[in-house]
């Protein structure tokens, strides 16, 4: 076991009295004093405040935006080209065999581009930038700065205390903005299915801006479980569980996220790993889906329970993948794969928890209806 | 009242004996969103699993700390897991057994030993 790392807000987590586990290397705050249940409700009602600093923060630079962008598009499914400056916008690298090897958020920001990866993958991603890349694109980690996630419905009036142009910005807006005289880079998205706010700043200043926000009476500081429950309910993808190297966006439900333009057709349709696997499967039928999952009882079914078209059928259709009590819907939510023929909602399937096989209904994504500024 | 280095109370009524979850486990697991009681009537093994109990954070075991037959179970805890968290020690009881051995009791902690055990 090496070292867990520490965020530059690790000194504030302990002064409020945060439980800290184990999360990708890093010793990360999973509750509050408050608790899982109430830190949730918390960032539905009013905000929430997140140390999200464990994630890998990324500029890409080149000669302009349609260098960076091409080069990016060679490893990133997406259109990157097409995406206008100061624009965010979700994507995934991909592997040969069609897998997906990274969820992140991707920023135009006009002279390069600003890339958010997963804590547990950003060595690795940063590995694959650098040796695929051409020469003339520059990867800059940037491990100086931590990241803030605001996110609830007090978000906008909490960040708009502190610079009025945060009120301007819609969903997937980036903008440079003054945080009591800190520089911060900031996007008006999440993890939730809230409104708020993703902001980097320095590593310098992180608890400074952390403390202002806490000062609001509106923000608590909120842990991973809760975060965990928040992204589960809106319908959300965890890296490593929902999805992973061995699933393809398609069987994943993240189709939307690949643009006409990428995709048969489109005029820069392919060009990225696994293109000959990944573009047929869209619009052809695929061997399993992910697809939402409301167990019918009262008892959470979690990641590794199996799936069974029926009460007495021998072999298993699919698996959990995140499953989890919802505070907010007040019922267990899960996510998991599931063969394609049951995977059209309301067909109910049987989950086998500790030997009793329990209905769960396939139930469209998200369980709570998303609550972003567009 | 005696306790268990499983975080188990235990309160002896006659030839009944409650059983619920102390404090300190009702902190450690978090909101308490589900509760799997035996059936009234079970006959439970010593240190085999009698109840399931599922938090925000995970799934855990309460064991039978003795060998008997379920004779009451709190069924309130059904419908309001939360009981659990709210008045461990009070409302928030598990079940109830029926033992015809209760010298295992002796071999349970104490509450100075209990509380030596979690500081």
């Amino acid at each position: 076991m090496s070292e867990l790392k520490h965020t530059p807000l690790h000194a504030l987590h302990l002064e409020l009295g945060a439980k800290m586990v184990p999360f990708a290397g890093y010793e990360m705050p999973v509750q509050y004093p408050l608790g899982v249940m109430k830190e949730h409700q918390q960032t539905r009602t009013k905000a929430g405040l997140f140390d999200v600093s464990h994630m890998g923060q990324i500029r890409i630079d080149g000669a302009d935006y349609e260098t960076i962008a091409l080069g990016l598009e060679a490893l990133i499914p997406v259109d990157i080209l097409g995406l206008p400056e100061n624009r965010q916008r979700y994507g995934f690298f991909t592997n040969e065999a069609g897998g997906i090897e990274d969820d992140l958020m991707l920023a135009n920001r006009g002279d390069h581009v600003f890339l958010v990866v997963n804590a547990a993958c950003k060595d690795a991603d940063i590995g694959r930038l650098k040796s695929s890349l051409t020469k003339d694109l520059t990867v800059t980690p940037l491990p100086k700065r931590a990241l803030l996630a605001l996110q609830g419905p007090s978000s906008e009036t909490v960040l708009s205390t502190l610079d009025s142009r945060a009120r301007g910005m819609s969903f997937m807006d980036v903008a440079t903005l003054t945080l009591d005289g800190v520089e911060a880079w900031v996007s008006r998205s999440g993890y939730t299915g809230e409104d708020g706010y993703e902001i980097s700043v320095p590593a310098e200043n992180a608890t400074q801006i952390a403390r202002l926000f806490l000062d609001h009476p509106d923000v608590e500081p909120i842990g991973l479980g809760a975060r965990d429950s928040l992204r589960l309910e809106a319908g959300l993808c965890l890296y490593g569980h929902d999805i992973t190297s061995k699933t393809t966006p398609v069987e994943a439900a993240l189709t939307w996220a690949i643009q006409k333009v990428r995709r048969q057709g489109g005029a820069r349709a392919g060009g990225f790993p696994g293109a000959d696997i990944i573009l047929p499967q869209i619009g052809n039928s695929v061997p399993r889906k992910r697809v939402g999952l409301k167990p019918e009882g009262r008892a959470p079914m979690r990641e590794g329970v199996e799936i069974y078209a029926s009460e007495t059928a021998e072999s298993p259709i699919g698996s959990i993948t995140s499953g989890g009590f919802g505070p907010t819907v007040g019922h267990p939510v899960a996510m998991g794969y599931v063969t394609s023929e049951h995977a059209a909602p309301d067909t109910t399937v049987y989950g086998d928890l500790r030997g009793k096989r329990l209905p769960l209904t396939v139930t469209k994504l998200p369980f709570t209806p998303a609550n972003f500024k567009r | 009242m005696k306790y268990t280095e499983e975080h188990e109370w235990l309160r002896v009524d006659g030839d009944i004996v409650v059983v619920g979850i102390t404090e300190h486990a009702a902190t450690q697991l978090g909101d308490i969103v589900f509760v799997e009681l035996p059936d009234t009537g079970t006959e439970v093994e010593k240190d085999g699993e009698a109840v399931v109990i599922e938090s925000v954070k995970a799934a855990s075991d309460i064991l039978a700390p003795l060998t008997g037959e379920i004779v009451e179970v709190n069924e309130a805890l059904a419908d309001n897991p939360a009981l659990a968290n709210e008045d461990p020690t009070g409302k928030g009881w598990f079940f109830k057994i029926k033992a015809a051995d209760l010298s295992p009791m002796d071999g349970y902690m104490d509450e100075a030993a209990y509380k030596a055990m979690i500081d």
